[in-house]
């Protein structure tokens, strides 16, 4: 069972977003995604001989990009290991009042969200890998990236009926994937 | 207008290019065509979810960046 293999030259095309995605939602800054997503690729090709080709070129990637991420925690832990813990509360009734505003902090982004939508983004994502390779990346910079139905037509030379046609049919395909495995 | 037409101006529509005239169009032939209404509910499910989900691609200049790196890379 070791048919997959790896293609270096097409993992930009064929995951970059996905592992953006990925990334975004658990570190929260673009440029820094950039560089784990960078870094995971490197390590790719560093390792590419370790490749089996039991998992799927993806989810080895993945697996790559998780530890990235996880050493990208850790560093920023170190550095804020000293931080500074502030209790401004002087007098004893109110000393635990900063738990209570803590707990209220109305800027935390509810953690349930984020699950919520980085599993939905990840279901997205593999709806799009039903897609053919072309269409998908004309939905997505139609749909997601909200570029000018002109300026896709210049990339892909086509023409705006052929691209509103490669959009109906990934939209239909879209809604049916999503409605078999998220609703 | 035919269902044809009333899907492909329901596509638009989700990206905001559908013009007036063709959504009041739109909206009679809803009226009385039940799988163009399915279509249409659907469709504009698909648009609020990928809102919601807050998905993000990379931005193209960073794909290119990265394509370089990894043809460096493997040239070496």
């Amino acid at each position: 069972m070791s048919n997959n293999q790896l293609n270096p030259n097409l993992w930009v095309d064929k995951y970059s977003d996905y592992l953006f995605n990925f990334t975004i939602v658990r570190v929260n800054d673009s440029e820094i995604a950039k560089d784990l997503i960078s870094e995971t690729f490197l390590a790719g090709l560093k390792s590419k001989d370790n490749f089996k080709g039991e998992a799927t070129e993806r989810t080895w990637l993945i697996s790559i990009l998780k530890r990235k991420i996880i050493d990208h925690y850790r560093k920023i832990n170190s550095n804020k290991g000293k931080a500074e813990v502030r209790i401004t509360y002087s007098d004893e009734e109110s000393e635990g009042d900063w738990l209570e505003e803590r707990v209220s902090d109305p800027f935390d982004k509810n953690a349930e969200d984020l699950i919520l939508n980085s599993e939905l983004g990840t279901a997205i994502y593999n709806c799009l890998d039903n897609l053919n390779e072309k269409h998908a990346l004309i939905f997505k910079m139609k749909t997601i990236d909200n570029f000018d139905t002109e300026a896709i037509c210049k990339e892909f030379d086509i023409s705006a009926s052929n691209l509103w046609v490669i959009i109906h049919r990934a939209r239909k395909a879209m809604a049916d994937c999503l409605n078999k495995n998220w609703f | 207008m035919k269902c044809e037409e009333a899907g492909h101006v329901c596509d638009k529509s989700q990206y905001k290019e559908a013009s007036f005239w063709e959504k009041v169009k739109l909206n009679i032939h809803l009226l009385y065509c039940s799988v163009c209404r399915k279509y249409t509910k659907n469709n504009a499910q698909l648009s609020e979810i990928l809102i919601k989900s807050d998905i993000k691609t990379m931005p193209l200049n960073d794909k290119k960046d990265l394509k370089e790196k990894i043809h460096q890379e493997m040239s070496k």
